[in-house]
């Protein structure tokens, strides 16, 4: 028996009427204005890396001979003091950025899947080793050991996107991994896990088709953070030039440049406020879907984000008299459902 | 206090992996790191200081990788981290020395000051959830998504560019000022210090308030909050009783925060020119000085460590829990 998350979520709720639980069957995930937000950003920087180094004007290493760097008709966002078009870097840029954030928040992933449930399903002393590495990778800080290695690698290797994804990953699976080994332990026990042990299945089956469907909502948070995380290690290696920027065209790569170019004393905000807007969109989409994802996690968030208005029509107290509860016991099942119908989802039942 | 020699016994585990990650990274990676580093910088390197690296990396020495290993342990024991080499032939210790206390007092002061407000807005906006204050939250996470190098940046731009209230780079003015504990020259610190302090203030802050309420909100609802409402004690009390334990989650995610602190302050520095730890990593990585870089990524976990160290130690003093399991 495989039961999902979005079945629990469907699950009726005393008190509510049937037809609002099939309004709650079709989509729960763009009923938050959050979270409709975060995936149209997304989708636009998905977009862009798809088709930006289509849409480029210019090669965005091409050096030619200029008397300005300001911006004009063809050079909309100016060049660098070797002439090359920023415009051109921007837009080609986005690919790289995107590859290896998403890359490395996979890979990430797969690792924390396979080290955290692990922990958490097996227990005794793999679950004391597995830990102990997922906190040696926590507390290690992770820019400095990824410049060491970084700095180490040789200099072709900075456009190769899934090497870089790879070693980002490396230092960015064990939050995720601890995060699913605390879920684990807490779903290993259940019964319908205790029945397919019981029934002799393997392992690995247990954990890909019993375990990992439950935590599903989990993992995405956690690979979206994950992403999050690789956006800006990326961005800062880039930054830093540690990765070769006359080979890596990421966005951090155009900031290095306009460090380097001394952009922001001589008031050439052109160059380095785009990139950077871009890398404060991108994260700020991601974290506003990770935000949504924590209010389906944990139901309380939600009731708790009720505006005034539709806490007033739910019948909660306007004013909070008595310190936490303004949301009380009672009312919180049928406010809930008015301000987002999505079900209440008591993850530990 | 077995809880805390436990945890004093993984630090040490764990700086003994990142010591031994230090040690092995350049070997892992093809090819000869010290003809490397010779070819890169082009005959540059002076010859004592490519001996140097030559014993410092253990090649062309006739021993296995495991004696390397040693000698490594060796040098390091006694305090040597090998020779820079962009400023050849300083010490990296010495170089690292000099820099390293201006990077634990920025972000040591800017981490105490952002936990507390961080913690102080989460609970608040909890305690009145439903309000206006909730919009917070959203402003809040875009300065999360926001990377501190660009909250330097436009900082940068604005308030000593523009408006030029503060100096645009620098820790301390060289002229006028004498370094040491006087009067004229802390508070040309301070001046100095107050943007790049407000930008790692302003970037790690939304993370604690998140957190911080999330957790309360949580909390809010437990059985102790609503009997210790139910006794009608004011508010002040229960708000007390509930950040008491709605705060724990903050103080053991301090390690994960902590490593994004440390990364964006080492940007943030890079951006205003501060003479901490992040600007000599940023030289060393323009001038190819491996020894230093590697130095630094040492040094920086150590803090790292102690600074986590010092969060369970807090942490032990709040929870009762954890003094009673020992």
């Amino acid at each position: 028996m495989v039961t999902t998350v979005v079945d629990l979520a469907n699950a009726p709720v005393e008190g509510e009427a049937p037809e609002v639980t099939r309004k709650r069957r079709v989509a729960w995930l763009p009923r938050s204005p959050k979270m409709i937000v975060g995936l149209v950003l997304l989708g636009l920087f998905v977009i862009l890396a798809i088709i930006g180094p289509w849409l480029a004007p210019y090669d965005p290493g091409k050096i030619v001979v200029s008397t300005t760097q300001d911006p004009s008709a063809h050079h909309w966002l100016g060049q660098t003091q070797l002439g090359q078009d920023i415009w051109s870097q921007l837009l080609v840029g986005a690919r790289p950025t995107m590859v290896v954030s998403f890359l490395a928040g996979a890979i990430a992933t797969i690792l924390s899947i396979v080290i955290g449930i692990t922990a958490g399903y097996v227990g005794g002393w793999v679950d004391d080793v597995l830990s102990m590495i997922a906190n040696v990778f926590l507390v290690l800080p992770a820019l400095p050991l990824l410049i060491v290695v970084g700095s180490f690698l040789p200099k072709g290797d900075s456009a190769n996107d899934l090497l870089v994804g790879g070693v980002i990953a490396l230092t960015g699976w064990a939050w995720g991994a601890r995060v699913l080994r605390a879920q684990s332990l807490s779903l290993r026990n259940r019964d319908f896990v205790e029945a397919a042990r019981i029934s002799g299945e393997r392992t690995w089956r247990i954990i890909m088709s019993e375990m990992v469907p439950n935590l599903v909502a989990i993992l995405a948070a956690s690979f979206l953070f994950t992403v999050l995380y690789a956006i800006g290690t990326y961005v800062a290696l880039g930054f830093l030039g540690v990765l070769n920027p006359a080979v890596n065209w990421s966005w951090g790569s155009i900031l290095f440049d306009a460090t380097q170019g001394q952009a922001v004393v001589s008031g050439q905000w052109w160059w380095y406020v785009p990139p950077g807007l871009c890398i404060a969109l991108l994260g700020t989409s991601l974290a506003l879907i990770n935000f949504g994802i924590d209010e389906f996690i944990n139901p309380r968030l939600r009731a708790a984000g009720l505006s005034r208005k539709v806490a007033q029509r739910a019948g909660v107290p306007r004013t909070p008299q008595l310190g936490f509860t303004p949301v009380t016991r009672r009312n919180r099942a049928a406010s809930t459902t008015i301000a987002e119908p999505a079900a209440i989802v008591e993850v530990d039942r | 206090m077995v809880v805390l020699l436990r945890r004093l016994g993984f630090y040490v585990v764990t700086a003994v992996i990142a010591i031994t990650l230090d040690f092995f990274i350049p070997h892992m990676i093809p090819g000869n790191p010290v003809e490397a580093v010779i070819n890169s910088h082009a005959g540059a390197i002076p010859p004592q200081a490519a001996e140097s690296l030559y014993a410092q990396f253990g090649i062309n020495v006739h021993e296995g990788l495991w004696g390397q290993y040693l000698r490594y342990w060796d040098n390091l024991l006694h305090g040597n981290l090998g020779l820079s080499i962009s400023q050849y032939p300083a010490q990296v210790t010495t170089v690292i020395h000099s820099a390293i206390f201006w990077t634990i007092l920025l972000v040591g002061a800017a981490t105490v000051v952002s936990f507390v407000l961080g913690t102080t807005i989460g609970t608040v906006v909890a305690w009145r959830r439903g309000s206006w204050l909730e919009s917070v939250l959203p402003v809040s996470t875009f300065f999360q998504a926001m990377p501190y190098f660009f909250l330097a940046t436009l900082l940068l731009l604005f308030f000593a560019q523009d408006l030029q209230w503060f100096p645009n780079h620098g820790g301390y003015e060289f002229e006028n000022t004498t370094i040491g504990f006087n009067g004229p020259f802390l508070a040309d610190a301070l001046h100095h210090a107050i943007l790049p302090g407000v930008t790692i203030i302003g970037a790690s802050l939304a993370g604690w308030i998140i957190g911080m309420r999330n957790m309360m909100v949580t909390v809010a609802d437990e059985d102790y909050v609503l009997l210790a409402e139910a006794e009608v004690l004011p508010p002040r009390k229960v708000i007390w009783y509930a950040a008491r334990n709605a705060i724990l989650p903050s103080v053991s995610s301090f390690a994960l925060a902590l490593s994004f602190v440390v990364t964006g302050s080492l940007l943030t520095e890079i951006v205003f020119s501060y003479p901490g730890i992040g600007d000599v990593l940023y030289q060393a990585v323009l001038g190819e000085d491996y020894p230093l870089i590697q130095g630094i990524f040492l040094i920086i976990t150590f803090v790292v460590l102690a600074a986590n160290l010092l969060a369970d130690v807090v942490y032990v003093f709040l929870d009762p829990r954890t003094r009673q399991e020992a």
